[in-house]
């Protein structure tokens, strides 16, 4: 299968299968956004360690294939990384991250999560409180 | 032609006939896939007639309406006011001056709360709609309700999408001074009792707005026969050029109502201390026109009189009937709005384990195209308990064929999602 395939195994591994799915036991930077368009949403949770380090990042949300793995694969990328890191990730390095080729409509699906990350680099400990009417409870529609 | 491209016993309407007249349904995607477009409620495409009537214009009869000493001018002038007979004739207006060229169903829509409704409405004074309305008969509403302070209640659906005539009874007194409804649900396809609606809201002392866009393309429209007050709809969903629309109201709304946008062409005199409005129909119709879009549509309602507008209602009805036929086979998919006996060519589902973009995007790789989200219709979704959703919208010129190609689209798109063995567990 070509890398640039949309709906490559690598994608619907992350979709079906997310990393760290769920919540943050002791989050200290929450976000949250959706993107109203398409109405897919993401949460964003990190446990962040004294010396400025990702002890655990969480994601929840509902959506496409698209935005539901990219948030699998950037909470994945983020475990263990510096706060440092995660700020320096730019739009086209998630793109990047993501793989495969994306029209410009889909690539706002996958830099969803890139947004809340924005997001939640610059909240408090204290959760974000949750964007109206689109709770992020709901299990991944994949299964 | 094959079997499935040819039309079904008792059908007067040849679909294959229709469709040699539009170009762009012959091509291919990059892919290589041939066109399915099943995205017509969005717009549609037009026959070469419509678009030669545009390079005829261009090439032979343009210039600015209204205004000039020379003969083009008098020329364009007429072509355009044709269009307006055209318009007259094809939704059986009683009055020339009752149709006003906006740019779109939703220009016409604003036209009508900024005039009317800023100049009759007030706190207290209540616009009933429904839960299947469009943005479009929605926002403008809202903005008014800003303004004024009036408010807005909304009729709720029944189960099966239908709307609720009791529940829409309910809300109906002697504070509503608007029912602003949709006549087929963009959505839902649901095709509602426009005529019976009219009746009850004239009782109850209301006036009555009808977003016709889905319906004037697809069904015969009279609208002295409906009673409505206001009918909106826009050229581009009817095979016609964009950025043309119309307003019909019935004239003596129309003249007691202050002009929308003022400048050019509406007025009969300006001086520093104040304007004079033009008379009816200019009144509504200022700075340029769209003129060339409008003589667009005039050959377009001409095209869809060739055709037939009770043809072409019950073929796509036939066309969604099979679509829910083949769609039901597949499993997994829950339909939006009624049974097809109940609507018109327009069929939105949800598929159990796919988002409706996924379902899209994968449709589109077979040169299939639907559209995918919310229709401009988020309150409907939520209503509904849906984030968004899957919509193929069919004209007369889609075949059978085409509605099996959708249904193997979406067969092969369950496979992609439907791995089984393939599926890696990670980090399990």
């Amino acid at each position: 299968m070509a890398d640039d395939e949309l709906y490559q195994e690598r994608i619907l591994d992350h979709y079906e299968s997310p990393f760290h799915r769920g919540s943050c036991s002791r989050p200290t930077h929450v976000h949250q956004a959706d993107n109203p368009l398409c109405g897919d949403v993401v949460r964003l949770e990190l446990d962040v360690d004294q010396q400025g380090k990702i002890r655990e990042a969480w994601f929840n949300g509902d959506g496409c294939c698209i935005s539901q793995s990219a948030a699998s694969m950037l909470t994945e990328h983020l475990d263990g990384r510096s706060l440092e890191e995660a700020r320096s990730i730019s739009a086209q390095q998630m793109l990047d991250l993501f793989g495969a080729k994306l029209t410009p409509n889909r690539q706002k699906c996958c830099l969803l999560c890139w947004r809340v990350l924005q997001g939640a680099l610059v909240s408090t400990a204290a959760p974000a409180p949750r964007e109206e009417a689109t709770p992020c409870d709901s299990d991944n529609p994949a299964r | 032609m094959s079997d499935a491209d040819r039309p079904r016993a008792g059908h007067a309407l040849d679909a294959a006939r229709w469709r040699a007249d539009f170009p762009i349904l012959a091509v291919s995607s990059p892919s290589g896939a041939p066109l399915v477009y099943l995205d017509n409620a969005a717009s549609t495409q037009r026959p070469r007639q419509v678009i030669q009537s545009l390079v005829d214009v261009y090439e032979q009869s343009y210039a600015n309406v209204h205004r000039g000493i020379h003969w083009l001018s008098d020329h364009s002038t007429d072509l355009y006011e044709q269009a307006r007979d055209t318009v007259q004739a094809f939704i059986g207006a009683a009055a020339r001056e009752e149709i006003i060229f906006t740019r779109g169903t939703t220009e016409s829509i604003n036209l009508v709360a900024r005039s009317w409704g800023d100049a009759n409405l007030r706190a207290g004074d209540e616009i009933l709609l429904t839960m299947m309305e469009h943005h479009a008969n929605i926002v403008p509403w809202q903005q008014l309700a800003e303004r004024t302070g009036c408010t807005i209640r909304w009729a709720p659906l029944t189960a099966d999408g239908l709307l609720d005539l009791d529940g829409f009874d309910r809300l109906l007194g002697p504070r509503t001074r608007l029912v602003a409804v949709t006549a087929i649900s963009n959505v839902l396809g649901t095709i509602n009792p426009v005529a019976e609606i009219v009746r009850r809201a004239h009782t109850a002392g209301a006036l009555v707005l009808v977003d016709a866009a889905q319906s004037v393309p697809h069904e015969t429209t009279n609208v002295q026969a409906l009673g409505c007050d206001f009918l909106a709809f826009s050229g581009h969903k009817m095979l016609g050029p964009s950025g043309v629309g119309v307003l019909y109201a019935r004239r003596e709304l129309l003249e007691a109502m202050p002009p929308f946008l003022g400048g050019g062409s509406m007025i009969s005199r300006v001086r520093t201390d104040g304007f004079e409005p033009a008379e009816l129909p200019a009144k509504f119709e200022a700075g340029t026109p769209p003129i060339v879009p409008a003589i667009g549509l005039g050959a377009a309602i001409d095209y869809l009189n060739q055709v037939g507008l009770e043809q072409i209602s019950g073929y796509e009805r036939q066309l969604a009937t099979q679509a829910h036929e083949l769609l039901s086979r597949l499993g997994g998919i829950k339909f939006l709005g009624p049974a097809p006996e109940h609507k018109a060519g327009i069929v939105s589902f949800v598929h159990e384990k796919i988002h409706a973009h996924d379902v899209a995007q994968l449709l589109d790789r077979a040169g299939v195209a639907v559209r995918a989200g919310h229709h401009c219709a988020m309150p409907l979704h939520k209503e509904l308990g849906v984030n968004a959703s899957c919509r193929a919208s069919f004209y007369f010129y889609n075949t059978p064929a085409e509605v099996e190609k959708l249904a193997q689209a979406l067969e092969d798109c369950q496979r992609v999602f439907n791995r089984g063995d393939r599926a890696k567990p990670r980090g399990a």
